[in-house]
């Protein structure tokens, strides 16, 4: 067994910490035994094979950037249709998708793996801890944090990734927020902290479906169950955010409350 | 009332206020008095500032204590020790510059070390004969701008103010392009150790490519380039020295640590030789410094000698291992995430922590189980105590000297209590 992870464009999306989950889940990766590759993909260069691809943050005009450089290299919708997992994070999310703002106000073509689809909010930038409660019953509370102005939607061909108790995720739907989107491998969320820091079971899921893709892509058998590892020191700062962040506590945080008439809730149980 | 008035009775408040709250013992004693005194009078920052000398220092890293150099470069040739104007305590806003301007001779040379986002408001306010900017990074990104964003609103306050001279770090491509409208710049090779902020060309967009081995050059294809610099800091055996174009050297042999504090150093020595010192003789005067408002300081914490070190982003972070890099000593990485810090404690995943390897590390403050995490992962063994005093404590058992390296309010804390 063996995993290649790969982080994307780390000089152009890399700007709020994000490049530590491709650390976590090859460290994830190698505490278990499985011999695994961090590799920094740089913009100038194609993008390597891989098993697993990390997309950051990043300011607008980079994100531009990164999406022009995506759309030309291809090889990121090559890798993801042969089952390879993306995991998206906030301008990388936006980017993956269908289109996103940019800095100049215009609507700029995304790489098109995942069917969401991102506009400008009008409401104040959306800043601040995120607990959000996955769709996927075998996932627990996902907790992050968003510095994002975007609200983006997720269209028939995804589903939500999950729904927001604090915080303003996706910032679409009345009273039904969700957070973050998911259709087959492919995984985007606009929760930094990074994310599989945070959620270490998360980082495990994609670990597994990495292993899988990567097993099916060499005609080699399916991977076992992944080892259990001592997280003790994730738990206890899930323990600490999930407290800071429980709605009680919090101050006012949610945003973009007002959706735009006719939006779509789809996947909202 | 007469707005020559209006602004003295404005400026006599900001003093009272500031003197209350001091007395009180509610604080330093700064943000307060300006803050009624920017209420009485909106334009008071503008009278303070007329018919004085002024001098700007602001970036990310390095203003409170490139100001607190320039500072002591100006001093002997403005009447000694207190005779310049500025805002020590690091209020670097409107508030704080009030503040400073208000108390002292109305005439007296004024160095005054401004937030990124308040230069533009700065630079009009005050006409100031030297702005210094240091270096652009990602800081505080749930509260502050993109640095690219700054870096353009530079550029345009920059290019608008005619009477500045800019003194302006010719390695960091977001400095090189705020200075790029200035009429007047002064280029001074000042490093730049954390590049990843620095890739994308803010002039078109493209890429920009460091010279490899060692070289200092950077190019974009579009042409925007590191531009000929005007002064350089060379090392030799003989020690640091500041290189001018023309063939001047200068030796650079400071109080406090650091190559980054050399290159400040450097920086205040070439805006105080704008206004007509001797730049040998700023740096000499510069040397007597042994440390910057407790930053480099030696304290006694609970019976434990200990450095103390203040890097609140990657940028930071990475000029401080690379200082404390070869020591062996434990080390005590203290993090917070309050407002001014930046509620956002992801940033430490842009910190190479995998240097501290090998040494004895505590993390502590409010976040250590975010900064824990972080050196989980960096395979960095390590202890976690939320109390900043007692990691200090357990971090001395091991002997010698320990470096307590801490955020903003992280640092500021141990600092009032030691």
């Amino acid at each position: 067994m063996s995993l290649v992870v790969v982080v994307v464009y780390p000089e152009l999306l890399g700007t709020y910490g994000d490049g530590g989950n491709g650390v976590v889940l090859w460290r994830r990766a190698r505490w278990r035994g499985i011999r695994s590759e961090l590799l920094m993909a740089s913009s100038d260069q194609p993008l390597p094979d891989g098993d697993v691809y990390c997309l950051g943050g990043g300011e607008d005009g980079p994100q531009v950037q990164a999406a022009a450089a995506l759309r030309s290299d291809g090889r990121l919708q090559g890798a993801a249709d042969e089952g390879a997992v993306v995991l998206a994070v906030c301008a990388g999310y936006q980017i993956i998708g269908t289109s996103f703002p940019g800095a100049d106000g215009e609507q700029h073509p995304g790489v098109g793996l995942l069917d969401v689809a991102t506009v400008k909010g009008q409401g104040p930038r959306a800043v601040g801890e995120v607990l959000a409660g996955p769709f996927d019953p075998g996932l627990p509370f996902l907790t992050g944090f968003e510095n994002h102005s975007g609200v983006t939607t997720v269209g028939p061909g995804a589903s939500p990734l999950a729904a927001v108790q604090v915080g303003s995720g996706n910032g679409v739907g009345p009273g039904h927020l969700t957070e973050g989107a998911v259709s087959g491998r492919v995984m985007g969320t606009y929760l930094h902290g990074p994310v599989l820091a945070r959620n270490p079971a998360l980082a495990d899921l994609l670990l597994d479906w990495g292993l899988k893709g990567a097993a099916e892509r060499r005609g080699q058998e399916l991977p076992t169950p992944l080892a259990v590892l001592d997280d003790a020191e994730e738990e206890a700062l899930r323990a600490e955010r999930l407290a800071s962040g429980s709605p009680g506590r919090r101050r006012s945080r949610r945003r973009h409350r007002t959706a735009p008439a006719g939006d779509d809730l789809r996947g909202v149980p | 009332m007469s707005p020559g008035i209006r602004s003295s009775a404005a400026a006599v408040a900001t003093r009272a206020v500031n003197t209350a709250v001091r007395r009180v013992g509610r604080g330093s004693g700064t943000v307060a008095g300006g803050r009624v005194g920017l209420r009485l009078d909106p334009s008071l920052l503008e009278h303070l500032g007329a018919g004085r000398r002024t001098l700007l220092v602001t970036g990310t890293n390095g203003k409170t204590t490139t100001t607190r150099l320039l500072v002591a470069a100006l001093e002997p040739a403005c009447g000694g020790p207190g005779s310049v104007a500025t805002n020590a305590t690091g209020s670097n806003m409107p508030a704080g510059h009030v503040a400073a301007l208000a108390t002292g001779r109305r005439d007296a040379t004024a160095v005054l070390e401004v937030d990124e986002g308040y230069l533009a408001e700065a630079l009009v306010a005050l006409d100031p004969v030297v702005s210094v900017l240091l270096n652009l990074s990602r800081d505080q990104l749930d509260r502050t701008s993109e640095v690219r964003m700054l870096s353009g609103r530079w550029r345009s306050a920059l290019g608008a103010a005619e009477h500045t001279w800019v003194v302006a770090n010719a390695d960091d491509p977001l400095v090189v392009w705020a200075a790029g409208e200035a009429s007047r710049v002064r280029w001074v090779a000042a490093g730049l150790g954390w590049r990843a902020d620095a890739v994308g060309c803010p002039a078109c967009e493209g890429r920009i490519t460091f010279e490899e081995g060692g070289g200092d050059g950077w190019v974009c294809r579009c042409g925007f380039s590191r531009p000929v610099v005007d002064v350089s800091v060379e090392r030799d055996g003989a020690g640091t020295w500041a290189v001018w174009r023309d063939g001047r050297r200068a030796r650079v042999a400071l109080g406090i640590p650091g190559k980054f504090n050399a290159s400040n150093a450097v920086m205040a020595a070439e805006a105080a030789g704008i206004t007509g010192v001797d730049a040998g003789a700023a740096l000499r005067a510069m040397g007597e410094l042994e440390s910057v408002g407790g930053r480099f300081s030696i304290k006694d914490v609970k019976g434990v000698p200990t450095r103390l070190l203040l890097a609140k982003n990657p940028a930071g972070w990475h000029e401080l291992l690379e200082l404390v890099g070869d020591d062996t000593g434990s080390v005590v990485v203290a993090i917070n995430a309050r407002l001014a810090d930046g509620r956002d404690p992801s940033w430490l995943w842009d910190v190479d922590f995998e240097r501290l390897g090998g040494r004895h590390v505590v993390a502590t403050g409010e976040r250590c189980l975010d900064l824990a995490v972080r050196l989980r992962y960096a395979q960095v063994p390590h202890l976690t105590v939320r109390q900043p005093e007692a990691a200090v404590a357990i971090a001395g058992q091991h002997g010698g000297r320990v470096d307590f390296i801490g955020n903003y309010t992280a640092f500021a804390e141990l600092l009032g209590r030691s």
